[in-house]
């Protein structure tokens, strides 16, 4: 079971990196939630402004938009690279069974002659069995989530 | 370069009536000149007093180029200080949210303390002041406050000792904030959910230009809301559609929406596109909330104040409201090419948690460094900035439905797809800039 988990926070990183987006997409069970809350310990995304609070819907146009001919702010493309840190099995969720992953990594967005470096620590809830293991929730801590922050175009 | 320094005549000819002179975007000389004059001249917003609850609490931020605090007293005002230490100058707090320890502002450096009226009450070693002609210093007069005022929360100060005078200043657009503070059943405003802080890499200009620019959302949002149209339309949805979908969507209705929906423009650079409807116009009711203000204002009256769905109002040069979903968003510029924009959200104090939730659904969708909205604006801000540098022409246009009779003043509605509003910010930019400048004759 560890095993699998871990090899699936490895994967879902990588098919961000690669631009696999309809591959990564898939990896989310129809209820999950991307999420990077604003601010450190908050509680919740619905009565609190988060960075990313996406159910699939958003993350659909989110990677459509990417790909949308007269997306000017992407006509020079961004690219981007985890760094992942071994992923460590925590546990196991009592009330939702999933289970529970927590990845510090180093994320790199580039274009062209910019580029932005971010450290955070991601928290995967996965559920379902070891050979279709698949994400409930991406919950990202960004450490300078308080900080004045330029785009960020892409997806930690 | 010395240019414009004390040639409030070589200011004034930058602005013309149906055009600008692209140095108001690229000089480095005149944004300094902007952060000693437009911002010193204007009132400029600090921050909303429910930051600041109880008595010693404080919110320190930057006016221009100039660190504050706002500060509760013990008395309940609200204070505007310089932060900075009456003594030598160190900043006094250096926490965004804080509250005074015993009631007294208290220097990290040599310990002198101040009242949170902002006098000075202790001095280490005060002895060693005796006779040294102190007492007939700056120092000893300790903290003076700025010119502040706290219209319903809403705190503004004018950094400059004399100068226009607030309700001059903005006039009837103060409607927009009674608005906002109406849309409370109770009449009350409390900051909540957060601030989302994006850093703009453009002058303040192009951001606070574009709030009441209604002929861009069509083309520079057609990636992103488009895009959520186009999804949510595709899935041949059976229900009425979510939250997120009625938010995009109306970004990218066409021209004669956007031209219909009006503006109106006030003096001194303030402004408000959604005179007779907006995109927040057919947002869903929400729980309880209309029943609510029904009970709290009469059914007539609730339905008015819920009826005004104005977009955005310029609050000019610092400040943009949304009233029809408690947002605002503060323009603080950082350099030339550099602003950092804050988004806060208010709760409706006597409104249902729903509210707040649609308030910082938006936000997050449109105003955080990770909203696709946010990156369509951002970068024609930063291909203004940019492209400005083409020395092809030294002017830039804001012609449309330009008329000579704005020569007698600009106060007005026009169709929303008028240019009249940038011509009324630079109009006020020209006049506070050159207010009370040196060589002025």
């Amino acid at each position: 079971m560890s095993q699998a988990a871990i090899d699936l926070v490895y994967r879902e990183a990588r098919l961000i990196d690669e631009r696999r987006f309809d591959e990564w997409f898939d990896l989310f069970t129809d209820d999950a939630r991307y999420w990077m809350p604003l601010t450190r310990g908050q509680p919740d995304g619905q009565t609190h402004t988060s960075l990313f609070y996406e159910d699939k819907l958003l993350l659909k146009v989110r990677i459509e938009r990417l790909r949308h001919p007269n997306a000017f702010s992407q006509q020079q493309p961004s690219f981007c690279q985890h760094v992942l840190q071994q992923p460590a099995v925590e546990r196991r969720d009592a009330a939702s069974g999933a289970l529970i992953v927590r990845t510090p990594f180093i994320y790199v967005e580039t274009q062209l002659d910019r580029q932005l470096v971010l450290a955070a620590i991601a928290w995967h809830h996965l559920i379902g069995p070891d050979e279709a293991l698949r994400v409930r929730l991406k919950k990202i801590d960004l450490l300078n989530c308080d900080a004045a922050l330029p785009s960020i175009q892409l997806l930690l | 370069m010395n240019r414009y320094r004390d040639n409030p005549a070589a200011i004034r000819g930058l602005v013309r009536p149906q055009s600008i002179h692209r140095d108001l975007y690229v000089d480095p000389e005149l944004f300094e000149l902007e952060m000693t004059h437009l911002w010193r001249n204007t009132w400029i917003y600090v921050g909303h007093d429910s930051q600041i609850p109880a008595a010693g609490d404080f919110y320190s931020t930057v006016i221009g180029r100039e660190p504050v605090i706002m500060v509760r007293g013990a008395d309940e005002q609200v204070r505007v200080f310089p932060n900075r230490c009456a003594h030598k100058g160190t900043r006094l707090v250096s926490a965004v949210h804080g509250s005074c320890q015993g009631g007294l502002l208290r220097c990290p450096y040599h310990g002198w303390t101040y009242r949170l009226d902002g006098t000075l009450r202790t001095i280490p070693l005060k002895a060693g002041y005796e006779q040294t002609g102190f007492e007939q210093s700056d120092a000893a007069r300790g903290l003076t406050p700025l010119n502040a005022v706290n219209y319903r929360g809403f705190v503004f100060v004018r950094l400059a000792p004399t100068g226009v005078d607030f309700h001059e200043f903005f006039g009837e657009s103060l409607s927009s904030i009674d608005n906002m503070v109406e849309r409370s059943p109770v009449g009350r405003l409390e900051v909540a959910g957060g601030v989302l802080r994006y850093l703009h890499d453009c002058n303040w200009k192009m951001y606070v230009e574009n709030l009441n620019d209604a002929m861009h959302p069509m083309v520079a949002h057609e990636s992103s809301a488009g895009t959520a149209k186009r999804i949510w339309e595709q899935g041949q949805p059976a229900g009425p559609a979510p939250m997120v979908i009625e938010q995009f969507v109306p970004f990218v209705n066409g021209y004669d929406f956007f031209e219909k929906m009006g503006v109106r423009v006030y003096e001194n650079g303030h402004s408000y596109t959604g005179v007779n409807f907006s995109i927040h116009s057919k947002y869903s009711s929400v729980g309880e909330y209309e029943q609510r203000m029904s009970a709290a204002y009469g059914e007539e009256r609730a339905r008015r104040i819920l009826g005004e769905a104005r977009h955005n109002t310029v609050y000019y040069p610092s400040l943009t409201i949304k009233g029809a979903i408690q947002s605002i968003r503060v323009a603080r510029p950082l350099a030339v090419d550099r602003t950092l924009i804050e988004s806060w959200t208010f709760r409706l104090v006597g409104a249902p948690d729903e509210l707040l939730a649609r308030t910082t659904t938006y936000t997050r969708l449109i105003n955080a460094p990770t909203s696709m909205v946010g990156h369509d604006d951002l970068h024609c801000y930063r291909g203004i900035q940019e492209g400005l540098a083409a020395a092809s022409s030294e002017w830039v246009s804001l012609h449309r439905n330009y008329r000579e009779s704005e020569a007698d003043g600009i106060a007005g509605t026009y169709g929303a797809t008028n240019e009249a509003p940038m011509r009324g910010q630079y109009r006020a930019w020209a006049r506070y800039m050159t207010a009370g400048m040196t060589g002025e004759p």
